[in-house]
């Protein structure tokens, strides 16, 4: 019985959220545009996710290659390393892992800022002022994760590419120029455009998830703590569906 | 001044003066929970009207369906001659920098300073003000007149309750509205600061010659600055009158208030 109930309201979520995205696509095209909040946002969001993105970047590839090394030493095939890791890393990994390192720290910050403001009325007194926030508040913030995590993933898998080599060179003596010669001969455009719309897509789902749980945040700072915490989780969800989806065209279209 | 001549002022006084905000038959339910059954008012220009009710009677309800933040169920809302359910987006948004609204917890934006926040209405209104170019002179103004020029540069979270309140009403100032809204202006403040508040709302009716609403459960604050009351009780405008007409009634819901 519970079950059903839980299962019922995941489905109404859906359809309130997609209503939500309609909106959002509405009033994107409508003056005025906030660039200038735009801006401020971007700049925001990369500052806080940076560090956080770069470390596990560097983690990631440490730990794919020390832990796969073993494996393909075995069969004699450790110069297949760099191409290995730096497929996996840019075509999964990276923006996978990424994704939901910037969902825990931005969804859930953009669900208790919106949450709060809901809450002690900020919201209501952006409408009375004549600006309408849902241009002003949730239109930027979408768009700015939307912007900002592609850019986050390319500078991560950089980095975690680089934690690779690190490890190869003290391992296997490899230099960087052979290293990263094998890396870009290696990938195709056939693993970097899909990996990096898909992280568009990404970068969407956070913002939206995040918005949509703190404008439609519920009364109290239990509500505040709810739209953080459900922001986390739901939109965590939402990037794994979507990234089989998307695996799912890739496989269509490039047929890996 | 004795209970007939009163009532005779304030019939006089409507005559003349026409009203510059009326609900009639304002219905709101939640579900189950009617909370306005047919509420009915007129404020009329350069008034001072005090609407009391207990907790969670709808005055707060009643007060956003007023600037469209809420949409009633029923019921016509015309501010200024404009019926607020029938304005497009544009036109709504135009009426409301006629209309101040204080939020009951002051609901400033604490990401912001209080510069930020006072600047944060000039932006949209450009048809009032033309575009402003330099907007400390009016920023400063506004805090003049709440007496809270030191703190511009502070924010919100630096100052005290009383002090953002009083923030929160030279942000409503600031685009000289002709209508002001007080929701409950004084809750959650000590008594002294309530009266510096209550002192400083008198003196912005004078400087600026706004008409007034306001919401309390304040009996000193009610006393002090109502010229005319209505009670909102069961969701209706149950009784109206000034405040020592309804002070003497004999009617017990409104004795409750007065106790
Ligand atoms: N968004 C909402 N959804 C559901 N019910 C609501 C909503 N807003 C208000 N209510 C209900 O409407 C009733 C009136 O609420 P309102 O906030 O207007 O009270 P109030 O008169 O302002 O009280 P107070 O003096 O405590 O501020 C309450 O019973 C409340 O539960
Ligand atoms: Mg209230």
């Amino acid at each position: 019985m519970l079950k059903s109930i839980q299962i019922e309201s995941f489905f109404i979520e859906i359809g309130e959220l997609t209503y939500f995205a309609r909106r959002f696509f509405k009033e994107l095209f409508k003056k005025p545009f906030e660039f200038n909040e735009l801006l401020k946002l971007c700049y925001s969001i990369g500052n806080k996710s940076f560090l956080l993105v770069g470390i596990t970047g560097f983690i990631i590839g440490l730990v794919i290659t020390l832990q796969t090394r073993p494996t393909l030493e075995e069969f004699g095939a450790e110069s297949w390393m760099p191409s290995m890791v730096s497929i996996s890393i840019i075509r999964e990994i990276g923006p996978v892992i990424i994704a939901l390192t910037f969902a825990g720290r931005i969804a859930s910050g953009i669900g208790a800022e919106l949450g709060s403001m809901r809450v002690t009325e900020q919201i209501d007194a952006m409408e009375v002022s004549g600006t309408n926030p849902f241009k002003f508040l949730v239109v930027t913030r979408i768009l700015a994760t939307t912007l900002m995590l592609p850019l986050l993933v390319i500078y991560g898998d950089a980095i975690a590419l680089y934690g690779s080599y690190i490890v190869e060179n003290l391992k296997g003596e490899v230099s960087f120029q052979l290293y990263f010669n094998k890396v870009f001969n290696a990938i195709e455009f056939g693993d970097i455009i899909p990996a990096t719309i898909k992280t568009f897509f990404f970068g969407f789902a956070i913002g939206l998830v995040g918005c949509f749980k703190g404008y439609n945040c519920k009364k109290g700072t239990v509500g505040v703590g709810l739209a953080a915490n459900s922001a986390v989780v739901f939109s965590s969800m939402l990037l794994f569906i979507i990234d089989f989806v998307a695996v799912f065209i890739t496989d269509i279209f490039f047929e890996i | 001044m004795n209970e007939a001549q009163n009532i005779q002022e304030i019939k006089e006084s409507t005559r003349i003066r026409k009203p510059i905000l009326e609900i009639k038959d304002l219905r709101k339910s939640f579900g189950n929970n009617h909370v306005l059954n047919g509420f009915n008012l007129q404020l009329f220009e350069g008034e001072n009207l005090v609407i009391m009710g207990k907790s969670g009677s709808g005055k707060s309800v009643m007060i956003k369906c007023l600037v469209g933040l809420m949409q009633a169920d029923s019921g016509s809302i015309k501010v200024m001659g404009n019926d607020i359910n029938t304005l497009n987006e544009h036109d709504l948004n135009e009426l409301r920098t006629e209309i101040g609204f204080l939020f009951q917890g002051s609901a400033l934006y604490d990401s912001m300073t209080v510069r930020e926040n006072l600047e944060f209405p000039l932006r949209r209104h450009k048809h009032k003000f033309g575009i402003v170019k330099e907007k400390t002179p009016l920023v400063i103004e506004a805090l003049e007149s709440v007496g809270l020029v030191d703190a511009i540069d502070l924010m919100p979270a630096e100052l005290s309750g009383g002090m953002q309140r009083r923030v929160a009403l030279a942000r409503t100032l600031i685009l000289k509205p002709k209508i002001i809204l007080y929701d409950e202006p004084t809750s959650g403040l000590d008594p002294i600061t309530a009266k510096e508040i209550i002192e400083l709302m008198r003196r912005i009716q004078r400087e600026y010659k706004t008409s007034s609403l306001i919401i309390t459960h304040d009996v000193d604050c009610a006393r002090v600055v109502s010229e005319r009351m209505v009670l909102l009780v069961d969701g209706i405008n149950y009784a109206e009158g000034t405040f020592e007409t309804l002070k003497n009634s004999n009617d017990e819901k409104v004795k409750a208030f007065f106790k």
